[in-house]
């Protein structure tokens, strides 16, 4: 059992979200990160439906009651066991009655604490993610408090079997050298595809687009990051038929304003989509807290195809190493 | 990218790749809706398909790019979309009684001087019409209507508000519909109703469906 000793607010119990339920309204939620997230259950040997925490303020403290396999993941949050530092995208198996605090990223970003096995809540709709919005699923439909104890299901591989000492994987950006968008002082890169409006907007603000340091508002949420910069104006004004929107797809509200849509982003929107953040960079998003900025990069289809099976790769790189730790390869 | 395939192909557009949009070139109405409805029914089953989301006279299809190609899901649906679609029979008939106006109503002002109306006016034309939910979309058993009288038609906000209330009636452009769910929106507010739309424990878990009909019934106008 895990129990919460203390959170900084906001943290939540996610999978990789509810499919199927978007022709009702419902979307998928899921995890903020879903790279930092899978790759954390790959590490573990976790099947694709395991439940994790999803950290997003800090500090973060729980005490484990049972031996437990765990694996932390996401922004470097500095995490400690008992005052031992544990690297960043690291796993281990943490022993009874040990504490476990994560310090939190220094320049802001997002956790995930795995565990072997997954954390044992009621799958509501198919999954285990919680749903702020609907206030279901997950632990309670809520945010986790300080005093909640967690159970996890069985662990496949039994705690103890791994090799001593755990193991490390490369986080993505060390992992991923290609990642074809070049690392830059300030600004995270980030690659777009154009979206179904991206003719209708002017020149000018498809230069902006990919010309400027968009800075993160503090209104951003699990909904939306919401973005900061030049007013992207259409050459005429649009009013669309609402229609099916997917997370990484960016809106541009009359305010000129965009917002590039994240895991709870509603099924379907009404504003005009100048771009789409590929999938293989939605994650970078997601760690990029406000106040710090955004740089687009456009890229053709097929360019963002191959990111993804290059994202891909890097997961499946991860699960033999797990399989290779555990001594069952 | 998009061959022409006979004379309804649609408008198609990827979202990342693993979703595509295909906005039909046919007037806005039930006949094109019916399209739409009969190629997501069919799509949903297709190898790789994850989702099929039909929209205001438009679908989105989302695929796992690893299994289904984007040129061949484009190919697939384009040949779907020329099919005629079955005649569906009339869904059940809903009645929701509203309070229009109020603080839950802050925008039937805006909605009225947009059509030179009053207040009274807006009402009974929102109310005497009977609206078919198209699609299910934005929040949890959110029904998007067709059948708005072209008068009440207003643009949605410049800004979105960050929190709109459960139960809330409202208008966005040609569309209108109930809040369903404590969310943000852009839509003009026009009144309130008690009435709830979506049950996670329930099965299904939306009161609305495609192809049902759904009239709003006056309970008082506050101003």
């Amino acid at each position: 059992m895990i129990e919460i000793l203390s959170t900084g607010g906001m943290s939540t119990i996610q999978d990789l979200g509810r499919h199927g339920y978007r022709s009702v309204g419902l979307g998928v939620g899921g995890p903020l990160d879903a790279l930092a997230a899978r790759a954390g259950n790959a590490m573990l040997g976790n099947g694709p439906t395991c439940a994790f925490i999803e950290v997003v303020l800090f500090p973060f403290r729980v005490r484990f009651t049972e031996e437990c396999r765990i694996a932390v993941t996401g922004a470097d949050s500095r995490t400690s066991i008992e005052g031992r530092p544990v690297w960043p995208w690291w796993t281990l198996t943490v022993r009874a009655g040990q504490e476990m605090r994560l310090e939190g990223p220094c320049g802001g970003g997002v956790g995930y604490v795995c565990v072997g096995g997954g954390i044992d809540v009621p799958a509501v709709l198919g999954s285990r993610s919680t749903d702020l919005k609907a206030a279901f699923g997950g632990f309670e439909g809520r945010t986790l408090r300080k005093g909640d104890r967690l159970h996890c299901l069985p662990d496949s591989r039994r705690a103890g079997t791994a090799r001593l000492g755990g193991f490390g994987v490369r986080p993505p950006l060390v992992g991923m050298p290609k990642g074809a968008a070049e690392e830059q002082p300030g600004a995270t890169p980030v690659r777009v595809l154009p979206a179904s409006e991206w003719d209708c907007f002017t020149p000018e603000a498809r230069d902006s687009l990919v010309t400027t340091d968009w800075k993160i508002s503090p209104h951003s949420n699990r909904i939306g990051a919401r973005l900061e910069g030049p007013v992207l104006a259409t050459e005429r004004k649009l009013e669309l038929l609402s229609h099916g929107i997917v997370p990484g797809v960016i809106q541009v509200p009359p305010s000129g304003q965009p917002i590039v849509m994240q895991c709870d982003a509603q099924t379907s929107g009404g504003y005009p989509k100048i771009a789409t953040v590929i999938e293989a960079d939605q994650w970078r998003v997601a760690q990029t807290p406000p106040g710090r900025s955004l740089r687009f990069q456009a890229v053709t289809l097929q360019e963002a195809q191959a990111a993804w099976r290059e994202q891909c790769d890097y997961l499946h790189t991860i699960e033999q190493a797990s399989r290779w730790a555990a001594g069952t390869s | 990218m998009t061959e022409m395939v006979g004379p309804y192909a649609p408008r198609v557009s990827p979202l990342g790749c693993g979703a595509l949009l295909f906005e039909s070139i046919e007037p806005f109405g039930q006949t094109a809706q019916r399209r739409v409805w009969h190629v997501a029914n069919q799509a949903r089953d297709w190898k790789g398909i994850r989702e099929t989301v039909p929209g205001m006279n438009n679908l989105m299809v989302v695929f796992d790019p690893a299994v289904a190609g984007t040129e061949a899901v484009i190919r697939d649906v384009l040949v779907a979309w020329q099919q005629e679609p079955p005649a569906v029979e009339t869904g059940k008939l809903v009645e929701i009684p509203v309070v229009y106006g109020g603080p839950g109503g802050l925008d039937l002002a805006v909605v009225a001087d947009h059509a030179g109306l009053d207040a009274d006016a807006v009402v009974r034309l929102h109310s005497q019409a009977t609206y078919t939910v198209y699609f299910l979309g934005a929040h949890p058993g959110f029904a998007y209507l067709g059948g708005l009288p072209e008068q009440l038609h207003t643009p949605r906000r410049a800004e979105p508000r960050l929190q709109v209330l459960q139960g809330t009636v409202a208008i966005g452009g040609m569309q209108t519909g109930v809040v369903a769910q404590t969310s943000p929106s852009g839509w003009q507010l026009i009144g309130t109703t008690d009435e709830r739309f979506f049950d996670p424990a329930a099965q299904p878990p939306a009161l609305l469906a495609p192809g049902d009909r759904v009239r709003f019934v006056p309970v008082g106008i506050e101003r």
